[in-house]
């Protein structure tokens, strides 16, 4: 896959002298769902800022699309939508009215069929009369993303898209965020819901103090940096485990009827298989087993915890 | 140039003046027929001529320029600082179109609604006052271009705002005074020294003498002089528009 997106040593200094971005390099491939972590003040919407044209760089250069942002900020800023954080709305607009405002001021000859059919898939075609003001707060965050692909982006950035949503909202979101990813959309979200960026992204990036800590395909980052836990029950009961077991660390509970294991993925290699083998050779049955793994949020923690530590 | 985004940006103000239209319209016009009542019939009529003008068709020139400038400031503030304080800015500076455009949309829909605001003023003050337009093209551009000029100082003010008080302010510490002492009820001739020259340094006695020429024919100051000054300002307000946006003052972090 080629980029889209390619942040070289981008850096941001305010004039009160307190630096948000240091450094950044990223690049975010097309058709991609990315998703930025990082907590509160870690630069993350400094970042989508910049590139959406909002804020202005201190250093380092952005393109989109192969356009600068800055130089040919026209090419680059037409091929992306914004949806912010804050719900920013013009109260006494009708969604209509504000829909299509995005729409012209993003250089698109009107295309009320286009529109229609957006606001339709969004669930807003009833409320297309409504003013701003009588919507509620998940109507309001639905407009904002029919503005910002009321232009036809092909970059798409969701800040904190689901923060303040309900759980069906935000199920529908999931939906129409995948929808637009299989439509050729690329989307950049950053999120505080850690089981977000689990659930939809292809890619994870971790900010920290204005720096990018990591960039993983989700996938391999939790493999890399997920613990696993064996959890056996057993047939009959320890009285104490053996000492050929030693070496696993295991955790008895239940007066010795459950047996857990505790593992980094990272070291597994076949110390699972060598737990058997020795279980059979020890006479120990097994009535029941399951395992599981770090979220990405236990992932995430104990990474900005350990960056911290340094 | 995205004529599509310049659009959006000038029908969108003027869908909020049609919206508030008893604001942005009707309240402007009814309060300067008010003066028309009572300075320019009430009072008027019992009043001596101004170099050959009756005072009720004297002051007509004056007024409308103070609706002009205050609407056209009020207007055009308002226009661009509240999508700041509501956040809505975000749109605008993330999207495609140049600083040209957006001024272009902002106070081009502030300049329009000065302009119909004149002129229904002019219609409404004919209903009281009896005057004539002796230079009518030269009327309206002067109209035309002083709503233009305080359409960009209004800009100007709106961002520079940080707040609605700062907002009113400088419409009515600055703008008002220097209007009502800028000859729009009399002629600074009238005036003795040494207040006759410093009222020259009154910039708006420049545009009330330029537009009262328009009508009239007669003028305090001469009339290049009053064009060259309404030049000058619209200039430096183009001047700093320029620069808020290389330097991103107050708009962009």
């Amino acid at each position: 896959m080629s980029h889209i997106i390619k942040v070289s040593g981008l850096g941001k200094t305010y004039k009160s002298g307190f630096t948000a971005l240091r450094d950044v390099n990223l690049d975010i491939q097309k058709g991609e769902i990315f998703a930025l972590l990082g907590p509160n003040g870690a630069g993350k919407t400094t970042l989508i800022s910049i590139i959406c044209g909002i804020s202005s760089p201190t250093s380092g250069q952005v393109t989109a699309h192969g356009f600068d942002i800055v130089k040919d900020y026209r090419l680059a800023r037409s091929k992306i939508g914004l949806v912010p954080q804050e719900l920013s709305t013009d109260a006494f607009e009708s969604v209509w009215a504000t829909v299509n405002f995005s729409r012209g001021l993003f250089g698109k000859a009107p295309n009320p069929e286009y529109i229609e059919q957006l606001l339709r898939q969004l669930s807003l075609w009833d409320k297309k009369n409504a003013q701003m003001r009588e919507l509620s707060g998940g109507m309001k965050r639905r407009v904002m993303i029919a503005k910002a692909l009321s232009h036809e982006p092909e970059i798409l950035f969701l800040d904190e898209p689901t923060a303040g949503v309900d759980v069906e909202l935000r199920r529908d979101m999931w939906e129409m965020v995948r929808g637009l990813r299989e439509h050729g959309v690329t989307i950049i979200l950053t999120t505080h819901y850690i089981e977000e960026a689990e659930e939809m992204a292809d890619r994870i990036g971790v900010i920290r103090q204005g720096e990018i800590l990591l960039v993983e395909e989700k996938q391999a980052l939790m493999d890399k940096l997920g613990s696993k836990q064996l959890n056996l029950h057993l047939t009959s009961p320890l009285t104490e485990i053996p000492a050929a077991l030693a070496e696993f660390n295991l955790q008895s509970e239940l007066e010795g009827s459950f047996l857990r294991y505790s593992y980094d993925s990272r070291q597994n290699g076949d110390s699972v298989a060598r737990l058997f083998r020795i279980l059979s050779e020890q006479g120990i049955g097994i009535r029941d087993l399951n395992s599981s793994e770090s979220s990405l949020e236990e992932i995430f923690v104990s990474l900005v915890h350990e960056e911290t530590a340094k | 140039m995205n004529i599509y985004g310049i659009r959006a940006i000038y029908y969108f103000e003027m869908a909020r003046t049609m919206r508030t239209l008893m604001q942005s319209i009707v309240s402007p016009v009814l309060s300067t027929s008010l003066y028309f009542i009572v300075f320019g019939t009430a009072i008027g009529s019992r009043m001596g001529t101004i170099d050959g003008v009756g005072y009720g068709a004297f002051i007509i020139p004056g007024l409308v320029m103070l609706a002009l400038l205050s609407q056209s400031i009020s207007n055009a503030s308002f226009g661009i600082f509240f999508p700041k304080f509501s956040g809505t800015i975000y749109e605008v500076l993330s999207a495609p179109v140049s600083p040209l455009e957006i001024v272009l949309g902002y106070v081009g829909a502030a300049a329009t609604k000065s302009v119909v605001l004149g002129i229904l003023i002019l219609i409404t003050a004919r209903v009281f006052v009896d005057y004539s337009i002796e230079h009518p093209v030269w009327m309206m551009a002067f109209l035309i271009l002083t709503s233009i000029t305080f359409s960009l100082f209004g800009f100007i003010i709106g961002i520079w705002a940080d707040d609605f008080q700062k907002l009113q302010v400088i419409p009515l510490m600055v703008i008002t005074p220097l209007t009502f002492l800028g000859g729009a009820f009399y002629s600074i001739s009238m005036l003795p020294e040494p207040w006759q020259t410093l009222t020259l340094f009154n910039p708006v006695v420049y545009l009330i003498s330029g537009f009262r020429w328009a009508f009239y024919g007669v003028a305090d100051v001469n009339i290049a002089v009053s064009l060259g000054m309404t030049m000058v300002f619209l200039l430096t307000c183009m001047a700093a528009i320029w620069w808020i946006f290389r330097t991103g003052y107050r708009i962009r972090t």
